[in-house]
């Protein structure tokens, strides 16, 4: 714990105004980081020991009241340190633009993806930003709380899955 | 002397005649190659199946094939979303007639408790299926039910040629 607040503290002084709110979360701390000082602050948490990106989540908030209704959350883990570190970006619906962590970890390459394909966040930077679970073909974006949940779409061609056969 | 479920008539010299068409719905019926189209747990109830506890053999249908060409028995086991739908679509055209279909479990036979966006609510919506095992999964005796199922139809059918789907795929309704 200690070695965390260090970082944690390292962070403050580096980043003035980055993190927004501290929080806790069964055990885990939670810090929710201003948009434009994500990237920064994800480079020198990798710097402090977080060597593993174990996932990207998206989350809407429609109806929550909250003030955006978008939020990304980064959950890092430090194999050296046995440290865990949760960070919360709150993102715009009318702009959904997100530095990508491609450059950091690889595992963030289809962990954004996934973020994108379910609800539409625009990871910049990112190499491949395409669908990974839903089909080419799919509108919208499946786990926004406005999108009707049992509303399936059909897709014609195997170009997910095999993109050499689809011009036979 | 006699070939079970077939009529014959015997001679005395050794020579057996019965008809072309009974002849081979005997053969076809006795010799189904399954194409495990395998995509979540039902398809490891089928390993089940397969293996001598069960043994999908004694009814002349373990020889397990990975290629649709060489296979007669499509096995759909597991839940179909819409972005394999294509590629199931295009297996079960590669087969060659005669070509029958099972719907193994729930979720193949009406998506089971998938009910969203990403899960086809059936895959008689793609393809004809012939004989529906619910369950999940189903019991491998429910599986070996469906076999003998089947085999009663191949019995009654009668001289066919290629069948067509009336549903095109790719429209919803
Ligand atoms: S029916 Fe049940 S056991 Fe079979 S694939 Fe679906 S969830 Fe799995």
């Amino acid at each position: 714990m200690e070695k965390l607040n260090n970082i944690i503290d390292k962070i403050k002084e580096k980043h003035v105004d980055a993190i927004e709110d501290t929080a806790d979360s069964f055990g885990d701390v939670v810090l929710t980081i201003a948009r434009k000082n994500i990237h920064d602050v994800l480079v020198d948490l990798k710097d402090a020991g977080f060597d593993l990106l174990l996932d990207i989540a998206g989350v809407d908030a429609l109806n929550l009241g909250r003030k955006e209704r978008f939020e990304v959350v980064y959950n890092l883990y430090s194999l050296s340190q046995d440290l865990r570190l949760r960070l919360r970006v709150n993102v715009p619906e009318d702009d959904m633009n997100l530095p990508s962590a491609t450059d950091l970890w690889e595992s963030a390459n289809w962990a954004e993806r996934e973020a994108y394909d379910m609800f539409g966040f625009n990871f910049e930077g990112h190499p491949n930003l395409a669908r990974i679970l839903c089909h080419r073909e799919f509108v919208g974006h499946a786990l926004r709380k406005d999108y009707p949940v049992m509303k399936g779409q059909w897709a014609t061609g195997t170009a997910d899955l095999r993109p050499d056969l689809e011009n036979e | 002397m006699g070939v079970k479920g077939i009529p014959i008539s015997k001679h005395e010299s050794g020579v057996i005649t019965t008809r072309t068409d009974e002849l081979l719905r005997w053969g076809r019926k006795n010799s189904l190659w399954p194409l495990p189209f395998g995509t979540a747990c039902c398809a490891i109830e089928f390993m089940g199946v397969v293996s001598s506890p069960f043994d999908i053999s004694r009814f002349g249908a373990e020889l397990v094939r990975f290629s649709p060409r060489q296979s007669d028995l499509m096995i759909v086991a597991g839940t179909i979303n819409y972005k394999i739908g294509p590629v199931l679509k295009r297996i079960y055209d590669q087969m060659c007639e005669p070509k029958y279909v099972i719907s193994m479990g729930a979720c193949a036979c009406s998506g089971g408790f998938y009910d969203n966006y990403a899960a086809i609510q059936g895959i008689d919506q793609i393809i004809p299926v012939d004989v529906f095992i619910p369950g999940c999964p189903p019991r491998p005796d429910a599986i070996l039910n469906a076999l003998v199922k089947l085999q009663e139809k191949i019995d009654q059918e009668p001289q066919r040629g290629p069948r067509h789907i009336t549903r095109e795929h790719g429209k919803t309704e």
